[in-house]
């Protein structure tokens, strides 16, 4: 080594980090919300998302990690979507409440924006309109699934790859619709009191209409949409 | 109805400043033993109008604000009013028309019954929870009886080793979501048990626990139970209840239970 150039030498430490860097994955990272904490007031206030974000999702993600540390060298390999599936078929309660509820709340902090609500349009809207009837009749359903789940839970909407249909579902504790094949989540919302219970209360059904109304963030729903539809190669109809 | 409830309230007045003399003074216990008798048949009587079922939700025996500093008066309103009312109206709409009975005697079943389940285990689980707390001044009087310590040795080592154990039961992630946390006597009566239940379930539901067991204290760590105050720092919350147990109220559940092989009855 010491007979090589100098920038030889610095370009095999930089192939050796490199590779070390692509064998041990590094630790999933608590993703910023994309949006200042006081954005989404007066629906969300700040000290819920600081509270939320900071301190819920982060112990999620800070236990996932220290779960996955400790966990075989083929978790350390796996994003965090093949964890959730992973952990859900191994029955590891553990590991898939803490990986699931990383995924889920990732997912639902971009599921609203400020600004956000009303009703979606373009394709969305028509596929919506398709399987549901009416927005409105989407809209009953999504807020009834919310209001519904007993105890800790959350409302979907999700794509069916096989058949292309959209469905409301919701899951209690950390379940997530990805564990059953075929299932695409587009849209979520977070029904632990915790995600709403400093700002309603006991008034879960308004917050989901707060929800819809509000908050949610159509594009990235349209987005979520058209992905699933390119991979179960529906692209065309786009 | 108001007009008999405020005489029937005249005549437990006179009765509890007569039996003030005689018990301890600041009573929690006397005021409870009060609303025993009278108050059950009185509270049962204030019903939903034009509903027959008698679930009501039943009087805290304290102010709201009493269990400050360690449950915040917010709290005690929202969970009080609006939670336990809730289950209590959904539990009388699932039980329309059908004969009237305990909640306790839903329990059993409970699993079996559809809104059974949540609503009155919702009912039951509440009422029993606030009556066994007290203004953490009352509450630091209290202490468990010879026969409610003897079962606390004999099952957990010590008081302290049963807090740490109950501690651990009610951390995030061994309840995950909403729950109860209990101590229970074994059906036998012989034992303690320390338990998790989800949601609203509680262990005198076959099928929720191995075996049905009799709860004599019990703890929510629903998030609505402490969010206000506590956020997310439900072992916070957990260690400051211990402040407004009152010990005397468990060991009379200790005592009822393992006489009789049965759960505790609830008002409401």
């Amino acid at each position: 080594m010491l007979f090589l150039k100098s920038s030889t030498a610095t370009q095999l430490w930089i192939v050796l980090v490199a590779v070390a860097a692509a064998t041990v994955k590094a630790e999933f990272k608590l993703p910023n919300l994309p949006y200042a904490h006081k954005d989404l007031e007066p629906y969300i206030s700040s000290s819920t998302l600081n509270v939320h974000h900071g301190n819920h999702h982060a112990k999620y993600i800070a236990t996932l990690n220290h779960l996955v540390k400790g966990g075989g060298r083929d978790l350390k390999k796996m994003s965090l979507d093949e964890i959730v599936v992973e952990a859900h078929k191994r029955e590891d309660t553990g590991l898939f409440n803490n990986a699931a509820q990383s995924w889920n709340h990732g997912f639902y902090w971009k599921c609203m924006k400020p600004g956000g609500g009303g009703e979606p349009t373009g394709l969305l809207l028509e596929k919506i309109q398709e399987h549901f009837g009416s927005y409105a009749q989407f809209a009953t359903e999504f807020k009834n699934a919310g209001n519904t789940a007993f105890g800790s839970g959350w409302a979907w909407l999700v794509y069916h790859k096989a058949g292309g249909a959209l469905q409301v579902t919701k899951t209690i504790g950390a379940g997530n619709p990805m564990t059953t094949p075929g299932l695409v989540p587009i849209l979520c919302m977070d029904v632990w009191e915790h995600a709403y219970y400093l700002d309603y209360q006991n008034k879960r059904p308004e917050y989901a209409d707060t929800f819809l109304e509000k908050l949610v963030n159509w594009d990235f729903v349209a987005d979520n949409l058209k992905e699933a539809m390119e991979s179960s190669g529906r692209g065309e109809e786009l | 109805m108001k007009l008999s409830l405020a005489l029937t309230s005249l005549f437990v007045g006179s009765a509890a400043a007569w039996s003030s003399l005689t018990m301890k003074a600041e009573g929690v216990s006397s005021r409870r033993n009060i609303f025993k008798g009278i108050g059950a048949a009185v509270v049962a009587g204030v019903v939903n109008p034009g509903n027959s079922n008698a679930y009501s939700v039943p009087d805290l025996p304290y102010p709201f604000e009493a269990l400050e500093p360690h449950i915040d008066t917010p709290t005690m309103k929202i969970h009080h009013d609006k939670h336990h009312a809730t289950y209590v109206a959904n539990i009388n709409k699932a039980t329309e028309g059908q004969e009237e009975k305990p909640i306790l005697d839903l329990m059993e079943n409970a699993l079996e019954a559809g809104p059974v389940r949540n609503s009155g285990g919702g009912h039951y689980n509440h009422a029993f929870f606030w009556e066994e707390m007290a203004p953490p001044a009352e509450a630091a009087k209290t202490k468990p009886s010879a026969q409610l310590e003897e079962l606390i040795n004999k099952s957990f080592g010590s008081m302290d080793e049963m807090k740490a154990k109950f501690e651990a039961q009610a951390a995030p992630g061994a309840v995950f979501g909403s729950g109860w946390v209990w101590v229970c006597v074994n059906k036998k009566g012989d034992e303690l048990k320390l338990v998790g239940t989800p949601n609203q379930d509680n262990p005198l539901m076959k099928g929720v626990t191995d075996e049905i067991m009799f709860p004599i204290l019990g703890l929510d760590v629903w998030e609505h139970a402490y969010y206000l105050k506590y956020q997310n720092r439900r072992p916070e919350y957990v260690s400051n209840w211990w402040n407004v147990v009152n010990w005397d109220k468990v060991s009379e559940n200790c005592a009822y239970v393992v006489e009789n092989h049965a759960g505790v009855n609830v008002q409401g």
